[in-house]
């Protein structure tokens, strides 16, 4: 495995709901270029922890968290940090397809409006930039003013890609992304996240072991709030150090 | 399935061929060696050997990884399995020729039987059309080929047999002939090994193609 920078680091991270202690003390990096797999059983704290990482979980009432969070060096939770500004270098993909109900073009556009371009050119020109990266500009680029909604789920999911990849983020936070969708429009989305993941800094949460195993570098198995093991997928998959992660791959629990 | 899959798939069909290159080739030499009684030849097969072996365990490698991380089912999972079960067979087909190679060396100098010489050479050309057939038919995965090579077989083993016959007569009617005799009975014994190891290449091909697992030296049946 090449050494990659590493983009994110965080370090003892503890979340609390209430007084009840979600996540125990989480000490992950991610790197550059690589596609880390978020792995474990419902209710172990990994779409807990991804949240974390673009503060989506400031939202949630009575939420601590505590411990380090730093991209790139900077620490997230400082108290002078944009959250949208955040949230924009740090985009997030969720389960269920969440398009705007406007038109294809109008939801790729979204986010490179609200940043103030006004350029049409350059609008249309990120707009076609996006959608290819995405991996579904042939099967739109006819249709570009069609509602967004009017389109398979698989189709939707990679519009919300494109509209956040329209506006440059350096981390992508995926929240099992493909659940929802046909192993068909799953693979072109597993397909497009290999072709683009050297730009960016790639997060993803799957219940999906094949998923984990085809597309990532690295693995974290998650259990009961705590990191059982990371690794390099290779590592995880044919020989892990922890019994508890060999048996949740082996379907024993979860 | 993905691009991903079809790359290192690829790759693995790639290994295979190389090694299958190589042990035919080693097997080319290793007899030529034998017939020629050209003792450098045969120190350059021992040496080759290693290679064959090395691209032996990264077959196996790529073959794992694929299995383990890219979870194939169906065709896809038949191909990876005839791969990894086959470079076992061509792994020891390379062995063989080794064995050959090294009875050059020491059967070197001694009186020697022209005619079993003969019969050698005409088995090795057998032996390597076998290999080329089966290989060949594993660059579309044909299972076709199964009951010529079995049939093949057959007369290698028949060979091995009248020949074996020949040997001890030569060894009774001139004795000084028994250290070549001996060496001779070795290298025909690894022909025939070698042709098994083929038969079992030809199992793969009958098992990627139909999913039924074979042993097709054993009765002719199976195979209609």
């Amino acid at each position: 495995m090449t050494t990659n920078e590493t983009v994110i680091t965080t370090k003892d991270v503890r979340l609390y709901y209430g007084e009840h202690e979600a996540l125990h003390g989480i000490n992950l990096d991610f790197q550059k270029s690589q596609i880390t797999a978020l792995i474990g059983p419902s209710g172990c704290g990994k779409s807990t922890y991804l949240r974390c990482l673009n503060r989506m979980n400031d939202l949630i009432h009575d939420v601590t968290i505590t411990g380090s969070f730093k991209i790139d060096g900077h620490d997230i939770y400082r108290p002078q940090q944009d959250v949208v500004s955040l949230r924009k270098k740090v985009g997030m993909v969720f389960q269920q397809p969440n398009p705007f109900p406007f038109s294809v073009y109008d939801n790729v556009a979204y986010g490179l409006r609200v940043q103030g371009i006004k350029d049409k050119k350059i609008i249309s020109q990120k707009v076609e930039e996006s959608l290819k990266q995405a991996a579904v500009w042939d099967e739109v680029k006819d249709d570009l003013t069609k509602n967004a909604l009017s389109f398979s789920g698989g189709q939707q999911q990679r519009i919300c890609i494109a509209r956040l990849l329209a506006v440059k983020p350096d981390v992508i936070l995926l929240d099992e992304p493909t659940s929802a969708l046909d192993p068909i429009s799953s693979a072109k989305i597993e397909e497009m996240l290999l072709q683009i993941k050297d730009q960016y800094t790639i997060i993803i949460v799957t219940h999906s072991m094949q998923q984990a195993s085809r597309i990532s570098d690295k693995t974290a198995f998650m259990l009961n709030g705590d990191l059982v093991e990371y690794g390099d997928t290779k590592k995880i998959f044919l020989n892990p150090e922890q019994e508890a992660t060999s048996d949740y791959l082996n379907g024993k629990f979860g | 399935m993905s691009t991903v899959f079809e790359d290192r798939l690829e790759k693995l069909r790639q290994n295979f061929t190389d090694m299958g290159v190589d042990v035919s080739e080693q097997i080319y030499q290793s007899t030529k060696s034998y017939i020629d009684h050209d003792v450098k030849l045969a120190q350059q097969v021992i040496d080759g050997d290693g290679e064959v072996n090395g691209n032996e365990i990264k077959l196996e490698k790529h073959a794992m990884d694929l299995i383990a991380l890219q979870q194939p089912v169906a065709t896809d999972f038949r191909v990876i399995i005839s791969y990894l079960k086959s470079s076992t067979d061509l792994e020891r087909i390379g062995d063989n020729a080794v064995g050959i190679a090294k009875e050059t060396i020491q059967a070197k100098g001694n009186p020697r039987m022209p005619d079993v010489e003969e019969v050698i050479a005409k088995i090795t050309k057998h032996i390597r059309k076998m290999l080329e057939q089966v290989l060949e038919a594993y660059t579309t995965f044909d299972a076709l080929i199964a009951p010529t090579i079995v049939q093949e077989d057959h007369k290698i083993d028949e060979y091995y047999q009248t020949t074996r016959k020949v040997i001890t007569t030569g060894i009774l009617a001139n004795p000084e002939t028994a250290i070549a005799a001996s060496s001779y009975l070795m290298v025909i014994r690894l022909l025939e090994r070698i042709g098994d190891h083929i038969v079992n290449l030809a199992e793969y091909l009958v098992y990627c193609e139909t999913g039924k697992v074979v042993e097709l030296g054993e009765t002719d049946q199976q195979l209609s």
